[in-house]
């Protein structure tokens, strides 16, 4: 049907130049590492262009689907297929690892291949989980991915980076196993197959249900990271680069919230069901509450992936309550919050380079030595405050209406992080940026460079576009959502 | 019953013992400079044992000496993985003995000697026939570990491993013993119909099967029998570690799948047996992954490693059908591949009176060579059990063999403990990567052994983005065999 397996070189032509890069060795060839890494990238993000402009939004179900037979004696198949939401994510991923090598390029002085080859692969097997429409596919691709970013966040993190690093892959790995026990569960309650599709066909009681909703919770909910399982990220976030943290914030959570769409929701619908208030509950404690830590941090970093947690509780909170908006809004809240906590990081990241310390306190004033700069910040702070007119209020506008339909108490704890949004991260802007000069460090600090200016003003394009024309997202993902709304709204209960 | 019976299933045994014999007499007229053409012997003697046994394979199960061994597909796979793997013993091993003064004949005859037992045991019919394969291989590597006779330590792992070997050995004797009370005989196929002809119910076989079971527990090195490993793990050569760590394993493996499934596989003795191994299992994954943590010598670490991992190989034997035993197989192959990575990776740190074998010898590893760091990194992973290496799908055919059984408990115990282990096969990872060097001593390994360890370690991610073909090998050698 289709010409060019287009998937498929979505997954593998990042992991290929990730392989080249590699193959550059020692740093001597830094500078043949970072060119090669940034064609790589940007061809892993022109791939992508095809599939959008070849990807129809009115089809249900999976297109560009490819299988080939993997690994027969387990049934396993190599088994791709996208719809709307894996779209937007696959974009999303495309385009953020482009940003980041640019971003890397005169930051990284050491390891220079290791470090570019390391965000390829990386990027590579995120897409890999975004198309994966077999489990165990899925699974591999989700594992593969912690990594590189245990070398990311080990080599070229700050001085807790080991502590972080440990922290993050054990945490991560732990939910993930227990997913892999109820996977096997479903291979064979589905009759022996690891195809997606065939799980979601699969009547399971309700006990098997909540086995399997607990397994895959302990997965994603880690990723996500949902309240209580969110200790992990604010080290991680600390002690990683700034590339690292913004792969982290923009995608790798991304992959809990696809990873409750994808599998959580449609394979155990009654389960999912039965545990709502469980979900939204955790939801809310995490806008409410770690809306709240955010605000006493005195660490850029830590507010801002405490504020990702928050915001990410949107993500689940609208996930659970079962109705189109909530759903839609989730979606669109993981793209925006890709792109502004991207931003957002890539924002202390110049800050962090010329001044070498993410402290609050130690800042104060940049605004007279850097304005262009300010303003840029200006602009991403008051996206991640969810101001209107840009993407961050979208998102979290559609889950609030839809939160607002399932119960008004829900609608009105979530829109609360619209004043502790603007709080923690406006007065965090207000005493890093504005005010007299703050000390001589301040004094000496340069403007961003055109480097710096190329990344953080595409940047500041899509996430405006995105909260002024939403639209073209909504259309991609409107099939898409209906499709996994009706699967949810069927009971998978035997005999019913 | 045929009067001549063909002997081609054992020619590449006759062989290997024809050779090792001519080695050991040749050896005496070669000078130390020459010691060389021994080694060359050696190797071809494996090499050609693995042709002879390529060729000689068989699909069907053929029964040779008036059905005391028995040449089958699982046999013959095994046999191959063995060979491949003590090639690449020697490989590795190479420097590390020349530069201790254990390159001479009687490494190299005891190498063949142990390789013969373990291919006597992986071929064996008959009870004794598997008893004569397990010392033969025992004797030789009780004296391989004291082969270093000014090393005390070597001196006291090769006292503690011949007195327990010893006692394991009296275990499985009397075992045997009870077990040839029970139905008269010691041909494994031989027991099989008796039990079926006569149902299960003698207390006698149970009594002999709980012995059985004890000494394969030691064998293969399962809690609560694992005492000996770390020892001698730790007070062996490294270049005789990486022998017992490794290819003693398959054999082990044959060894279970002989006694266990071919002759004791009937249902009732399945049960009993299923659960005195499920507590070694369980216990082997607590103690070999809990105990690792606390480690900071590498071979004891890979020792309680490897206890850990034979944990994971038992889950897969309880499991039982085709795909339990399959699963154990594919494991067991992995295991082998894994582990003679990691240990190669240890002698080719070694250098002249330094033994790399201190976890912290491998800090900053990425500094002094991103390549060795790169390959140890898929080997620690595989053994962590992380895709896309073939460590993971070794897990996951066993968890999902055990699941299938019904014993999902089991699987949930074997994940929690298998992250608890990734901690400190991440630890090495942590070392290579996060750390700086302290010794930057250049690593200049001999050419072969660099190739030979490149290709183990890319075998491991090999395996782990195209697993059918191993799954499948073991999945029909077990069909075929069983």
């Amino acid at each position: 049907m289709y010409a060019l397996p287009l998937l498929s070189l979505a997954i593998w032509i990042p992991i290929f130049f990730g392989v080249v890069v590699l193959a550059t060795g020692s740093d001597r060839n830094a500078n043949a590492a970072r060119w090669i890494a940034l064609i790589g990238a940007t061809l892993g993000f022109l791939i992508t262009i095809p599939i959008y402009t070849g990807f129809s939004t009115t089809l249900g179900g999976f297109q560009y689907v490819q299988k080939v037979e993997w690994i027969d004696a387990l049934n396993v198949n190599y088994h791709l297929g996208i719809d709307g939401i894996s779209l937007l994510l696959l974009l999303l991923n495309s385009f953020t690892t482009v940003l980041v090598v640019i971003a890397g390029w005169e930051i990284i002085q050491k390891k220079v291949a290791q470090y570019m080859a390391s965000f390829l692969i990386l990027s590579g097997l995120m897409n890999g989980v975004f198309c994966a429409l077999d489990a165990l596919l899925f699974y591999v691709f989700f594992e593969a991915t912690l990594i590189p970013m245990f070398i990311i966040i080990g080599i070229w993190g700050g001085p807790r980076r080991v502590y972080a690093s440990l922290k993050f892959f054990l945490y991560t790995l732990f939910g993930s196993l227990l997913s892999l026990v109820a996977l096997i569960y479903l291979f064979f309650a589905s009759g022996g197959s690891f195809s997606l599709l065939d799980f979601y066909d699969t009547p399971l009681t309700m006990a098997a249900q909540t086995f399997i909703f607990f397994a895959f919770f302990m997965a994603f909910a880690v990723k996500v990271p949902m309240w209580p399982v969110h200790t992990w990220l604010p080290d991680a976030h600390v002690e990683a680069p700034t590339g690292g943290s913004v792969v982290l914030a923009a995608i790798m959570l991304k992959l809990g919230g696809y990873g409750f769409l994808r599998l959580s929701l449609p394979i155990v619908p009654d389960a999912s069901h039965a545990l709502a208030g469980f979900m939204i509950f955790l939801s809310l404690v995490a806008v409410v509450y770690i809306g709240l830590v955010a605000l006493v941090q005195t660490d850029m970093k830590k507010l801002i992936a405490y504020s990702s947690i928050s915001h990410m509780g949107f993500v689940t909170l609208g996930l659970f309550i079962f109705n189109a908006q909530g759903m839609e809004g989730a979606v669109i809240q993981m793209i925006s919050h890709g792109f502004i906590s991207a931003a957002m990081f890539l924002c202390v990241g110049v800050l962090y380079d010329r001044m070498h310390t993410r402290e609050i306190g130690d800042y104060g004033g940049v605004v007279n030595t850097m304005p262009v700069f300010a303003a840029f910040f200006m602009l991403f702070a008051m996206a991640n405050a969810g101001l209107p007119g840009t993407s961050g209020f979208v998102g979290e506008f559609t889950v609030i209406l839809g939160a607002m339909q399932a119960n008004f108490w829900y609608a009105f704890l979530a829109a609360t992080t619209l004043i502790f949004g603007a709080a923690y991260t406006l007065w965090m802007y207000k005493r890093v940026v504005f005010g007299a000069v703050a000390n001589s460090h301040v004094a000496e600090l340069k403007d961003i460079n055109l480097r710096e200016f190329v990344v953080l003003g595409t940047l500041a394009v899509v996430v405006m576009v995105m909260g002024i024309w939403p639209q073209p997202f909504a259309e991609l993902i409107h099939t898409s959502v209906s499709d996994i709304l009706s699967h949810v709204a069927h009971s998978k209960m035997p005999g019913q | 019953m045929q009067y001549i019976q063909p002997l081609w299933p054992a020619y590449p045994e006759i062989f290997l013992l024809a050779m090792a014999c001519v080695i050991l007499i040749a050896d005496l007229f070669i000078s130390d400079e020459k010691r060389s053409i021994t080694y060359a012997l050696t190797q071809l003697t494996l090499a050609g044992a693995a042709l002879i046994t390529w060729f000689t394979a068989s699909g069907e199960p053929v029964h040779t000496f008036s059905g005391m061994f028995v040449g089958d597909l699982m046999s013959d796979v095994l046999k191959l993985v063995t060979y491949f793997g003590v090639i690449s013993i020697l490989v590795y091993a190479r420097d590390y003995i020349t530069l201790r003064g254990m390159f001479r004949g009687e490494f190299f005859a005891l190498t063949l000697f142990a390789t013969l037992g373990l291919m006597v045991m992986i071929s064996a019919n008959h009870l004794l026939t598997l008893y004569l394969g397990l010392e033969l291989l025992s004797l030789s590597l009780y004296a391989m570990v004291a082969l270093q006779r000014e090393s005390a330590q070597a001196t006291e792992a090769a006292m503690k491993y011949f007195v327990l070997g010893a006692l394991a050995s009296g275990m499985l004797l009397y075992g045997m013993s009870m077990i040839y009370g029970a139905t008269g005989s010691l041909e494994i196929t031989r027991i099989a119909a008796v039990i079926a002809d006569d149902g299960a119910k003698n207390v006698v076989l149970v009594f002999g099967l709980v012995f059985l079971a004890a000494g394969i527990g030691f064998k293969l090195g399962a809690a609560p029998f694992h005492m000996w490993l770390p020892d001698v793990y730790h007070g062996a050569p490294t270049a005789v570690t990486l022998f017992i760590g490794t290819v003693p394993k398959l054999a082990a493996f044959a060894f279970v799948i002989r006694l266990l499934v071919q002759a004791l596989g009937v249902e009732e003795i399945q049960a009993h047996w299923q659960q005195m191994l499920a507590v070694m299992a369980v216990l082997s994954l607590i103690i070999g992954n809990v105990t690792a943590i606390a480690q900071t010598n590498l071979k004891r670490m890979l020792a309680y490693s490897t206890i850990s991992h034979m944990g994971f190989l038992l889950i897969g034997i309880i499991a039982g059908g085709l795909n339990g035993y399959a699963s154990g197989m594919f494991y067991v192959v992995v295991y082998v591949l894994m582990s003679l990575g990691a240990f190669g990776m240890i002698l080719l740190l070694s250098r002249d009176g330094f033994e790399a074998e201190n976890i912290n010898d491998f800090k900053g590893l990425n500094q002094r060579s991103p390549w060795y760091a790169f390959l140890m990194l898929l080997l620690m992973f595989s053994m962590a059990g992380v895709p896309p290496t073939v460590g993971f799908y070794a897990k996951l055919a066993v968890l999902q063999a055990i699941v299938e059984a019904g014993h999902v408990w089991l699987a949930v115990i074997a994940v929690i403990f298998s992250l608890i282990g990734a901690f400190y096969y991440l630890r090495i990872v942590k070392l290579m990567y996060f750390d700086d060097a302290e010794d930057t001593t250049p690593i200049t390994p001999r050419a072969d052994a660099q190739v030979l360890l490149s290709i183990n370690g890319l075998a491991v991610l090999a395996f782990g983005i195209f697993p059918q073909p191993l799954i499948a090998l073991c999945a029909s050698s077990i069909l075929a065999s069983l």
